[in-house]
């Protein structure tokens, strides 16, 4: 608390510009030791936004007008807001206090370090079981007489940023292990990703070797031989290097690099091309920039996806996991996967790559052990790359977020072949970032084992799973043919389209376009309980009668449907969102919901539209379509003034 | 003329048919005056193509002449000269599929790929295969039937007070483009009509073509005055606007072309209605793209949609400079500017361009399917089609004579109606529940409207239809889309009638490339298909538990 100069700022408008809102709204801004908290004074809504200071990304203080001050604050999951303060004192204030505030120097100021850990002893220790990575291991059929547990790093005295808990091919001893991990990279020697049963190939990650311009290590190169000896059914193996190849020579110079074909007996080298984290980095600032475009023209828009690069660095990456499973599943060889340090690109690449070759993960249980295995068992580097903790902003990078957005990539071409829906995908993306659950804390599993993680916070994974009605796709059905087995995507380039949903909430939130899913989801729960009624029905007769019924003959005229869902219309933007809040709500509304709905509809904030103020004889102002455009989607966002709230019917 | 002089060889044995998602397949190829037929000879499957020729939009043949290995194949003992040599003839359809047929046999190649370029591309009306299509379960169009003007200006009480119809039109005679039955108001007599057609191009004088049902606004459409160079004026044509305004205090002139290109038209003798003629008319202009550089949009993205070069930037950069989305933005913003005049401004619209036969049509559809849920429904949206594209003197023949593969000359050709269908594509992406047709249908008339069976898109007008005797001696497509046996595929099964507009959002974000079509022989739309059919067996599944 030491940080807040001023708890509280009365008569402060916050515009939410992220929301695609036009109005501002008047109300008192409170900063808690967690949040800041903004609430409306309209008396009929006192609607609350609530930000996590972990997810505030950037605070920035424009020039003071003569109205007040102003702040606009960015957030990690790119909602932007603007504060106007009245006096320039609070602001400075408000200022200093949230800079500080969303830039935490130690874990324990983190919201999930920052409550009383045994408040729900039992239920925090159970949350940390739900995901048994052994299990996972055994249900691809691991340990075999292929592939053994190792204890080699038990205590991580191997490999600090690994997994105490390891499979190596069954020919690897101790001393190869060890001998390995010393030629690579950050100790980070060849283990075990994934085991593909029908083909008894596997994908296995590391690091890249310290081989330099010349240099070879005997046990590394028994290691690799060892790999490739695990999988009777090939005489070699793939050596994937995710990076450009240009990239990986350069390393060379510093003692690192690549595997040398001269001196490993039986590996195809295949370089991806996935750029670095740098690269990422800036090319998301771009595509987020592209993503709050007012009102940009089709062209603006188009060359503006084009220049941020993003979708390029995205089909890579998916296809680093095409090429993965082409290997494993359809040649039958196991692949070795890895980047620099084995990390980032090689989290991403092998997890796609399990993504495509085994339909468990593309069920909502297999996503989060994927990502427990690949990413979080695998050391990837949390903390760093979503900057939990002030830090280097050099090591900040979207890596998860490309997965995530690999995944929905996919999901967008097989639509029933995920059990998850969007709302899922973005649901962890905000977890990656808000800390409010210990899962993504630190760098590793020993950092996190340091902490104590498991005594002091939640695993995140159970409060996902208890909502998971909210993240299924109606459209799954794990019985259709393009949810089983492999998936081949097509990584055409007109394949690939920007995620709206996470990038652009502008979009999200205006006109709520009706949603098909929302719509299903509805019809498939009430089949269910239709089902189930008709069943205790038919038991009932059968009871009485003697004599079941069947209903299959009879015939079905069509009916009209008074099912409840989501969205009938152009009804105005709902603000408890359930993407954005899926434990703690990040906005609230004190009302009940359909009031406050009701109210919004009520707005009567209907300017004349843009387009009919053009005076016809004025050339430059004729020509604008945009403006045409932007208010033609402004007045959508603005609702209809005849719409009805389906709630309400 | 005989179909037959045109095909020198009937039959061939022995080809082998490539076509998109389908393993290739050997068998018979055979030529009719109007179709290009194709039997699979495998064991146990009796697979069969059957292409309109009309469908064919552009074909490009490479012989190979392998006489020097004659001596290979001369057991073979048929004539020494081409025994050896084979052709392949690829087939570009105006439905985007390309299809491959590799010939045995130089000679028979060179004649088939003859007889299929002649045939494709007949320009004798009454020579097309509508003309000979006699399905059985359907009967011909009754001659005697009300039009669709008629039967919306029947169906629309609320019309009767101050709007009648007109059939100063009955013998084409005062505009060659328009049906004989159109919507004027009241107050306007047949003189005056005549006179103002004189000063409308084409003689495309200003009739209703939409009434809103909630504030009694009306959408009405024309072609532009003939002002010219001095500024001409007509009486009748300021008194006629003004009788449709009677009793409101303004209306809003849509003018599909830049207040620029206004002003050149000018020279020309086109022009605009000038605001001290006009007083209570309001214009606004809205540039949109038609004609050549249309088509030309149409050809590029075309190109790029079959560029398998896997480069991300090559194709984000082909796909900017087709602009094809940014017409289908133009489109959509400008129909929803016209709706907001209508529906939340409260007054009636005038809408034209120069010659009021293609993106005026496009926008009054558009802005009717916004506001107006009748239109949404599938028979709705048919009936919309007919009353504003076929009847309202939208040149098919010409705009659809070629699609984005032909080498021909460009001439007339403008896929106005596809980008139509595309703009309502997107509206059905954005509020898929609210329209009661399915992707199926849009995707089907694209094709119809380029090659079909049926006789309601040939012609330029109704005039012409008229005089080739096209009601009486083909079939109506509307009517069969409507057979019991097809209407199921064409339902939205997820239709949820809202009285509510419908505001489509034109942020480029929100648009789409239209991959049911523009990919539609990709396996990615196969799993989109599949998700359609999921959706719909879903819906079936409930409704018959709710019903039990």
């Amino acid at each position: 608390m030491e940080h807040i100069r001023t708890p509280k700022v009365e008569k402060v408008r916050l515009l939410d510009r992220s929301s695609g809102q036009r109005k501002v709204s008047i109300g008192t801004l409170y900063l808690s030791a967690t949040h800041t908290i903004f609430v409306e004074n309209n008396p009929e809504t006192r609607k609350e936004t609530w930000v996590l200071h972990s997810m505030v990304s950037s605070v920035e203080r424009p020039p003071t007008t003569p109205a007040g001050s102003q702040l606009i604050l960015r957030c990690k999951d790119f909602r932007v807001f603007q504060i106007l303060i009245p006096q320039e004192r609070d602001c400075l204030d408000v200022h200093a206090s949230l800079v500080r505030l969303s830039r935490p120097e130690k874990y324990s100021e983190l919201y999930c370090l920052s409550f009383n850990p045994n408040a729900n002893k039992e239920e925090r220790q159970e949350s940390w079981s739900f995901i048994d990575l052994m299990a996972d291991y055994k249900r691809m059929g691991v340990p075999n007489n292929l592939w053994v547990s190792t204890a080699a790093n038990s205590e991580y005295r191997v490999c600090d940023t690994y997994p105490s808990e390891l499979f190596v091919p069954r020919s690897a001893t101790p001393a190869t292990i060890v001998g390995s991990s010393r030629f690579r990279s950050r100790g980070r020697f060849p283990a075990l990703s994934y085991f593909h049963q029908d083909t008894l190939a596997a994908v296995c990650r590391c690091s890249q070797p310290l081989s330099g311009f010349s240099g070879r290590c005997q046990e590394d190169e028994v290691m690799l031989q060892a790999v490739m000896k695990s999988n009777p059914g090939s005489d070699f193996i793939y050596v994937v290097d995710t990076r450009p190849k240009l990239n990986a020579m350069a390393n060379r110079a510093a003692g690192k690099g690549y595997e040398n074909e001269d001196h490993y007996t039986n590996i195809k080298l295949q370089f991806i091309g996935i750029e670095n984290i740098h690269v990422m980095r800036s090319s998301q600032q771009k595509i987020i920039d592209v993503g709050e475009m007012r009102s940009p023209s089709m062209t603006d828009f188009l060359w503006g996806l084009e220049n941020s690069g993003w979708l390029k660095h995205i089909k890579a990456i998916l296809d680093a996991g095409v090429f993965i499973t082409r290997a494993v599943a359809d040649e039958g060889v196991s692949v070795l996967v890895h980047c620099s340090d084995g990390w980032d690109r090689t989290a991403q690449a092998c997890s796609v790559a399990s993504i495509l070759l085994d339909p468990f993960y593309r069920t909502i249980k297999g996503l989060t052990v994927l990502i427990e295995r690949d990413w979080v068992s695998f050391g990837h580097k949390f903390s760093h790359r979503y900057s939990h903790l002030d830090g280097d902003p050099k090591e900040v990078s979207p890596v998860i977020d490309q997965f995530l957005e690999c995944v929905w990539q996919l999901s967008e071409q097989f639509p029933c072949a995920f059990e998850f829906n969007e709302r899922f995908l973005i649901a962890i993306h905000t977890h990656v970032y808000s800390c409010q659950y210990g899962t993504f804390l630190g760098n590793c599993q020993k950092e996190r084992r340091d902490m104590r993680l498991r005594e002091r916070s939640h695993s995140v994974w159970p409060q996902l799973w208890k909502d998971r009605a909210e993240f299924t796709n109606p459209l799954y059905k794990a019985e259709l043919s393009q949810s089983q087995g492999i998936l081949r995507p097509n990584t055409t380039p007109y394949c690939f389209k920007m995620w709206k949903g996470l990038y652009n909430h502008v979009e999200k939130s205006t006109p709520p376009r009706q949603s098909p899913a929302d719509f299903l989801s509805a019809v498939r729960e009430e089949s269910q309980q239709l089902e189930e009624e008709l069943t205790n029905h038919q038991e009932k007769i059968a009871a009485l009668t003697g004599k079941p019924i069947t209903w299959e003959n009879i015939e079905v005229p069509r009916r009209t449907r008074h099912l409840r869902y989501r969205h009938s219309g152009p009804d105005p933007p709902t603000f408890a969102d359930p993407i954005t809040s899926p434990a703690h709500e990040n906005t609230r509304t004190l009302s009940s919901e359909p009031a406050n709905r009701k109210a919004q509809t009520q707005d009567p904030s209907h300017s004349p539209p843009v387009g009919l103020q053009l005076d016809p004889e004025d050339l430059s102002a004729c020509s604008d379509l945009e403006s045409g455009v932007a208010d033609l989607s402004s007045r959508s966002s603005s609702g209809g003034d005849d719409s009805k709230d389906p709630d309400l019917e | 003329m005989e179909f037959s002089e045109h095909i020198k060889t009937a039959n061939v044995e022995d080809v082998e048919l490539r076509q998109p998602l389908h393993p290739p397949s050997r068998g018979t190829l055979c030529i009719t005056g109007h179709h290009l037929l194709f039997s699979d000879r495998e064991e146990g499957s009796s697979r069969q193509v059957l292409l309109l020729l009309r469908n064919i939009d552009a074909i490009e043949k490479s012989v190979e002449n392998l006489l020097g290995y004659t001596s290979f194949f001369s057991h073979a003992g048929h004539s020494e000269r081409t025994s050896g040599s084979s052709g392949t003839i690829t087939i570009k359809c105006k439905d985007l599929r390309v299809l491959q047929l590799d010939i045995p046999g130089m000679e028979q190649c060179l004649n088939i790929a003859h007889s299929i370029e002649t045939l494709s591309c007949l320009d004798n009306v009454s020579e097309m295969y509508p003309f000979f299509y006699r399905p059985t379960d359907l009967n011909p169009q009754s001659h005697r039937g009300l039009s669709a003007m008629e039967t919306y200006y029947g169906q629309t009480k609320e019309l009767h007070e101050r709007w009648r119809l007109s059939s100063v039109n009955r013998a084409y005679s005062v505009c060659p483009s328009y049906p004989p039955a159109v919507i004027v108001p009241n107050s306007t007599d047949d003189d005056v009509l005549k006179r103002v057609a004189k000063f409308r191009q084409g003689g495309r004088f200003p009739v209703l073509c939409y009434y809103h049902r909630k504030n009694g606004m009306v959408i009405m459409r024309s072609s532009q005055p003939l002002t010219g160079a001095n500024r001409k004026r007509c009486k009748e044509d300021e008194l006629l606007l003004q009788a449709v305004i009677d009793g409101s205090d303004k209306g809003y002139i849509i003018d599909t072309r830049s207040s620029q290109q206004v002003q050149q038209a000018r020279i020309t003798g086109g022009g605009f209605e000038s605001k001290s003629f006009y007083d209570r008319w309001k214009r606004l202009h809205r540039q949109m793209e038609k004609g050549k550089a249309l088509q030309e949009s149409l050809i590029k993205l075309v190109e790029a949609c079959s560029d398998e070069s896997h480069n991300m930037d090559r194709w984000l950069s082909k796909l900017e400079n087709s602009k094809w989305l940014s017409h289908v933005q133009t489109a959509l913003s400008t129909a929803g500017l016209l709706a907001e005049c209508v529906e939340r401004d409260g007054h009636s619209a005038l809408v034209h361009g120069s010659e009021g036969t293609d993106c005026s049509l496009l926008i009054s559809t558009l802005a009717q399917l916004i506001m107006d849920p009748c239109c949404r429904t599938l028979e709705g949206f048919l009936g919309l089609l007919e009353r504003e594209w076929v009847e309202a003197g939208h040149p098919f023949q010409q705009r659809c004579a070629h699609s984005a593969y032909s080498h021909a000359r460009l001439q007339q050709e403008s896929p106005v109606f596809l980008l139509l269908l595309d703009c309502v594509w997107q509206l059905w992406r954005q509020f898929p529940l609210a329209l009661g047709f399915s992707e199926a249908l849009l995707l089907r008339l694209a094709t119809e409207v380029y090659a079909s069976d049926y006789g309601t898109f040939l012609c330029n007008s109704d005039q012409e239809r008229s005089a080739l005797g096209v009601k009486e001696n083909t079939y109506c497509l509307f009517r069969a889309l409507l057979r019991p046996t097809e209407r199921d595929i064409y339902l939205n099964p997820l239709y949820e009638p809202t009285e509510l507009a419908i505001w489509p959002s034109v942020h480029p974000q929100s648009l789409q490339l239209w991959k049911g079509f523009f990919l539609r022989w990709t396996q990615q739309t196969r799993h989109l298909e599949e998700v359609q059919e999921e959706i719909r067996n879903m819906v079936i599944e409930w409704g018959k538990l709710a019903l039990s």
